[in-house]
């Protein structure tokens, strides 16, 4: 019964969303709201229709019905609850499912909040997003439908990857869906706008707020994917470069790098072109990204299942791209016009520079993501690329990227004169070189790691010392102290405000990468009863190991004494579960965090019970604690560039 | 002006899509086997009669060596095909060798005696024979010539024709080109 509610929906809101797509093609010829009134209509239906079948699926994994093939294959009866729901996404027919929810939700807000307002392009906006939302809802109906039933009805099911049960189940998935989602708004208005033939600035001073809240959850989204493979997965690293995590990064550049350029484009009515290529750019990778997990044409330590639904994807992949930038192609003419650059040492220019690097490093990552599969393909030789290029690409362009992110938002728009670039820069930088030079003292040695830090403080100075001289000339006139003067300043110019704290998140994000990646160090021994293992600082003494039996699996723990350059801090037991049917063990890692550095302890094998000997593997890894500090710090400051408490300008409404 | 910029995008797109549909005609998972027509790695197994057979016992015959574990199901889809394959070739000079993997013995020997298998099984409880094999998933079975050579590799699910055809050319030394998969597919 669950699952014909369910697959009923589907097939109801499929139709649904075919006449989304129909009815504002007929409605152009003629002036009859009543068809923009059928349009608005037909998102609220798929809306009402996908909330039911969505509640369907969780009801029946909630209730383990088992006569659904996937709660057969994603619950147990022993499921948890709480594991219960995540099984929604916890396999490709809920998470299509899920995202197909999250985007006609999206649909659907769009569609009430501008009820009165875009009379023009609304029909469009809504006719991209039906679109959108047909080929989701086309393929959970015939390519992988997660309401199919199995006969007969299992007694018990499968449950889900031991590894999928965790805590960050509930957030990752859920957070980088919104944020591919969220990247569909301004796809939508950019391509209403080229359908319209309406080039002008509206649908970018629209979507403003969309793009950061997509841009938003998907840096959420993979900050807490990084988070999850640091802290359960257990190999002591949070990036792998695999072809599933660039998957997940790559729409994060071009849609930062439009979160930049649609400023330019709204103050100098420049790079028109420009932005709605990265936004079709950023939407079209959200689409690939799925392909690449899931149609199984590139190898990764991402066990995806595959099946048809890859083919299905690319074919939706080609016609996103053929479309979108055929009509950009078709409307070039009316995009031409713009003016020329005033200045190199401009904001323009730094955000324009900006946007080369970003693009560059999307270029450079997409290049690596499908190298393998390109050589074979022209050369028939199989190759695989991993860290050692993409991080030796990556790191110089993104250290250009933090020089960029100290200049940008401070340097003045159209020319900068020489008193203005003084006035703004000479004491950042003259600081951040006394920093340096106290880096270099501290045997900060290395020259990328010290250049690093050197931009990194520069950044942050030049962000100090341009809200210090703001907040004076607020005492100035206005006589507040510094926490009044920064409210002010916040809520009067809440995008400039909370962008720079934004920046603030990035740099420490940065600042955690560089150190982790400069200066961790590594040991492995295997250690006998009370020997020690010394690394930095830290003094790692084996305690013994104990073997228990859980309900799931057979525990086996190894106790270590950690000593901090001679303290005792306590005692760290990293241990091993044998899953009886998993291949091989699932390593459980402990480690202990501090401001300046994480001790990481991994279980690596052990000699007999009785025996007592045990192999570690020990990580010091250096600022990594700040890359998820950093993470709320973006968190604060999206809150202040979005949130509706400061004076929303006019032009934005 | 506009339609030749179409055409141009079509023309940059075009080769992209391509690209990525080339990637449906490969495996990427496909890896190719360096062992082939390389000597078996030497190894020693102790059966579950408590015998113990080597590498260098079984010189002078063709081996099937299949690598497997109880809890796994092509496992079981092979194994009753197996025992078939086992009794028409056991009195040429040929020898199946099953090997149980990351299995505890109790199962094992459950899994042996439900499906009435006869041919020599041990375990390979270190997980040494597994690694020096390069054993990725279970099942994987080898095929050894009478020199100690590895001829053939399948990884999956084998079928009796397919393991009796491989057979008679590693009795002839006769090295396949490639590994071969299994077609086995769950039963859910």
């Amino acid at each position: 019964m669950t699952s014909l509610i369910g697959h009923t929906s589907i097939l109801l809101a499929l139709l649904l969303a075919l006449l989304g797509v129909i009815i504002p093609i007929i409605g152009s010829r003629s002036d009859d709201d009543r068809y923009f009134a059928f349009t608005r209509l037909a998102i609220l239906g798929q809306f009402v229709l996908v909330t039911l079948a969505a509640s369907a699926l969780i009801y029946g994994l909630v209730t383990t019905d088992f006569s659904i093939k996937y709660v057969a294959f994603n619950t147990t009866r022993a499921t948890p609850v709480y594991y219960r729901i995540t099984g929604l996404w916890g396999a490709l027919e809920g998470s299509l499912l899920l995202w197909e929810w999250l985007l006609i939700i999206f649909s659907w807000i769009v569609a009430w909040i501008y009820r009165d307002r875009h009379r023009e392009l609304m029909p469009w906006v809504l006719m991209i997003f039906s679109i959108v939302s047909a080929f989701f809802l086309g393929v959970v109906s015939f390519v992988s439908n997660p309401f199919e039933t199995i006969f007969p009805v299992p007694v018990d099911g499968r449950g889900l990857n031991p590894l999928l049960e965790d805590a960050n189940m509930m957030t990752h998935p859920p957070l980088l869906y919104t944020g591919f989602v969220g990247l569909t708004v301004p796809y939508a208005f950019a391509m209403a706008a080229l359908i319209k033939g309406k080039l002008d600035e509206a649908w970018i001073v629209t979507t403003r707020r969309w793009t950061i809240t997509a841009w938003f959850f998907l840096t959420m989204g993979n900050l807490v994917g990084a988070w999850w493979s640091y802290h359960v997965l257990g190999w002591g690293g949070y990036w792998a470069w695999d072809p599933v995590e660039n998957a997940a990064f790559m729409p994060w550049l071009p849609a930062t790098a439009f979160l930049h350029s649609v400023q330019v484009q709204e103050r100098r009515r420049m790079l028109k072109v420009w932005n709605l290529s990265l936004i079709i750019i950023a939407f079209s990778l959200t689409i690939f990204g799925t392909f690449l997990t899931r149609s199984g044409i590139l190898s990764s330590i991402h066990a995806f299942s595959s099946g048809p639904v890859g083919g299905v994807f690319l074919a939706f992949l080609s016609l996103v791209l053929l479309c979108s930038f055929g009509l950009l192609a078709y409307r070039s003419d009316q995009l031409k016009g713009q003016p020329e650059l005033d200045s190199m040492v401009s904001r323009e220019s730094a955000f324009l520079l900006n946007n080369i690097v970003l693009v560059s490093a999307l270029f450079t990552i997409f290049l690596g993501t499908i190298f393998p599969l390109l050589s074979e393909a022209v050369a028939g030789v199989q190759v695989s690329v991993g860290a050692p290029y993409f991080n030796s690409v990556t790191v110089p362009l993104f250290l250009l990227l933090v020089f960029l992110m100290g200049v940008g938002p401070i340097i003045a728009w159209r020319k900068a004169s020489w008193d203005n670039f003084k006035r703004n820069f000479l004491w950042p930088a003259a600081g951040s070189l006394v920093i340096s030079g106290i880096l270099f003292g501290w045997k900060v040695r290395d020259f990328l790691p010290l250049l690093g830090f050197t931009l990194l403080s520069f950044v942050v100075l030049t962000i100090i010392y341009d809200t210090t001289l703001a907040l004076r000339a607020r005492r100035r006139i206005a006589g507040e102290g510094i926490l009044g003067g920064l409210i002010t300043l916040a809520r009067r110019n809440q995008r400039r405000y909370g962008g720079l704290v934004v920046h603030l998140g990035v740099v420490l994000i940065i600042m955690g990468i560089a150190g982790s990646m400069s200066y961790s160090l590594e040991r492995e021994a295997t250690l006998g009863l009370k020997e020690r293992l010394a690394i930095g600082h830290y003094l790692v003494q084996f305690e013994g190991l104990k073997g228990a039996q859980q309900p799931t699996h057979f525990r086996v723990e190894g106790a270590f004494r950690v000593f901090n350059g001679g303290d005792e801090v306590g005692v760290l037991s990293p241990a091993l579960k044998f899953f009886p049917t998993q291949q091989s063990p699932v390593g459980r890692a402990v480690h202990r965090s501090t401001i300046s550095d994480d001790l990481y302890l991994i279980l690596s094998g052990f000699s007999d019970l009785d025996k007592n000997q045990a192999t570690l593997k020990v990580l010091v890894r250096p600022l990594v604690i700040w890359i998820w500090i950093g993470g709320f710090v973006i968190i604060l400051g999206t809150l202040i560039s979005i949130s509706p408490l400061g004076k929303i300008s006019p032009q934005e409404t | 002006m506009a339609w030749r910029r179409l055409i141009l995008t079509i023309l940059i797109i075009a080769p992209f899509l391509w690209l990525l549909a080339y990637g449906f005609t490969r495996d990427s998972r496909y890896i190719k086997s360096p062992l082939l027509a390389k000597p078996a790695s030497p190894f020693a197994v102790t059966l579950f009669d408590g015998r113990k057979i080597t590498l260098n016992d079984l010189r002078g015959k063709a081996v099937f060596l299949n690598f497997w574990a109880s809890w796994c199901p092509p496992c079981r889809a092979e194994a009753r095909d197996l025992e078939v394959g086992w009794q028409k070739v056991k009195d040429k000079n040929m020898i199946f060798l099953g090997v149980a993997l990351q299995d505890t013995e109790k199962d094992s020997r459950a899994f042996l005696e439900e499906f009435g298998i006869t041919y020599p099984n041990g375990t390979d409880a270190s997980g040494k024979m597994a690694v020096d094999f390069g054993v990725w998933g279970i099942p994987e079975s080898f095929f050894i010539d009478p020199q100690g050579r590895i001829t053939y590799k399948h990884v999956g699910g084998i079928k009796a024709q397919v393991a009796a055809a491989k057979l008679e050319e590693a009795l002839k030394g006769i090295v396949s080109a490639q590994e071969g998969k299994g077609d086995y597919q769950s039963i859910h």
